[in-house]
């Protein structure tokens, strides 16, 4: 037996610096270890919490990995067709103006086959916030190319990386959407440290505020690992994504208060 | 001035072992075990006393699995 470095004299209630939310069912997620779905469901589910509207929060999960966020996710949900979420949530949202409604979904979700329902329901600000997974890969399917996956990236449909002169660019969705008037908070973050962690829960969080006041579509991107994917381990793809995706994919606000900030 | 405390509880079923809490701690408190839970992961232990309470670990821990206490000495 390994020696036990517990310390039970100080697991009393008032001490209590952290726990699993209860908006997150006990149910243990399917994704592979280390996959930043997993932060985000978290921290999607605490601003949930602090906020006091889990009876009043209708969530749309999408095609892709997260397509089962609902079995985690202790909040009433809807599944959308692949892409379809933002036009769900646009119905849900106007047929239920005082729950907060948000999608969940992948880049291969929102930013290929989903692209048309994301554009619309952004231009027309649909009061919902759209959180978007953007690991720069197809998760779900086996690694495929996205629209997201970076120049020279590998991938199942490019093993010798993206090339721009035949597969197009790097798409940067939340740029694009942030120049829609009716979106109006656009932000990136990403969930790889405990800091970036705080960031993004703090960025959920004022999302789901302005739809308490009623403000127009929020964005929030969270630039993501996908350590299957990326054929790395969870702390190499961490490291890679730091090191690679964040200089392309730049993190921080783009638009607040309905005005562009970058 | 006081000394701060901390501990760490991690539910071992549900660790999948992805080693991401362990970057996370500024004390190298936690380690993968040689063991494995019954879906076969090298779980999270702790190694060392020296645990602050920082809840960084569990910040970043993608399958929430880890509880936090704190408390002056
Ligand atoms: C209409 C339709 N087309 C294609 C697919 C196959 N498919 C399933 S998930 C997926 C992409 C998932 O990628 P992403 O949205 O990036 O999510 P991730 O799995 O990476 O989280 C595709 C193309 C499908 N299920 N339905
Ligand atoms: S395939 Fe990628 S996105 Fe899907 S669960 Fe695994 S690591 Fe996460
Ligand atoms: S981050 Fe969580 S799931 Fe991963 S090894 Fe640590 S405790 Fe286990
Ligand atoms: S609470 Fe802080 S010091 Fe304690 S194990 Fe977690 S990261 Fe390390």
């Amino acid at each position: 037996m390994s020696e036990n470095f517990d310390r039970p004299e100080i697991r009393k209630p008032e001490n209590l610096i952290y726990s699993r939310t209860k908006v997150l069912t006990d149910n243990i997620m399917h994704y592979c270890p280390g996959c930043g779905h997993g932060t985000a469901h978290r921290i999607l589910a605490e601003v949930i919490d602090e906020m006091g509207i889990q009876n009043d929060t209708i969530g749309v999960a999408p095609v892709g990995c997260s397509v089962l966020a609902y079995n985690y996710l202790d909040v009433d949900m809807a599944e959308a067709a692949h892409g379809r979420a933002p036009a769900l949530a646009t119905a849900i949202k106007r047929l239920n103006p005082n729950k907060f409604v948000f999608t969940y979904q992948g880049d291969g979700d929102l930013a290929a086959i989903g692209t048309g329902e994301t554009i619309h329901a952004c231009n027309r600000g649909e009061k919902i916030v759209i959180i978007f997974i953007n690991n720069g890969i197809y998760g779900m399917t086996g690694g495929q190319m996205a629209p997201t996956t970076l120049e020279g990236m590998k991938t199942a449909t490019c093993p010798y990386g993206r090339d721009i002169s035949i597969m197009g660019n790097p798409l940067k969705m939340t740029e694009l959407v942030s120049h829609l008037k009716g979106t109006y908070y656009v932000t990136r973050q990403s969930v790889q440290t405990p800091a970036s962690v705080r960031k993004t829960k703090a960025a959920l969080r004022k999302a789901f505020e302005y739809q308490k006041d009623g403000k127009g579509a929020c964005f929030v991107e969270i630039v993501s690992s996908c350590n299957s994917g990326w054929k790395m381990t969870p702390v190499q793809a961490n490291k890679w994504m730091e090191e690679n995706m964040f200089p392309f994919y730049e993190l921080g606000d783009i638009k607040v208060d309905g005005e562009l900030v970058k | 001035m006081a000394n701060i405390i901390g501990d760490v509880v991690i539910d071992i079923e549900k660790c999948k072992g992805c080693g991401v809490c362990m970057t996370g701690c500024p004390k190298g408190v936690l380690a993968l075990s040689k063991d494995v839970n019954s879906k076969g992961y090298n779980f999270a232990m702790k190694v060392n006393a020296d645990c602050i309470g920082c809840a960084s670990c569990a910040m970043i821990c993608p399958d929430g699995v880890i509880t936090v206490y704190r408390a002056k000495e």
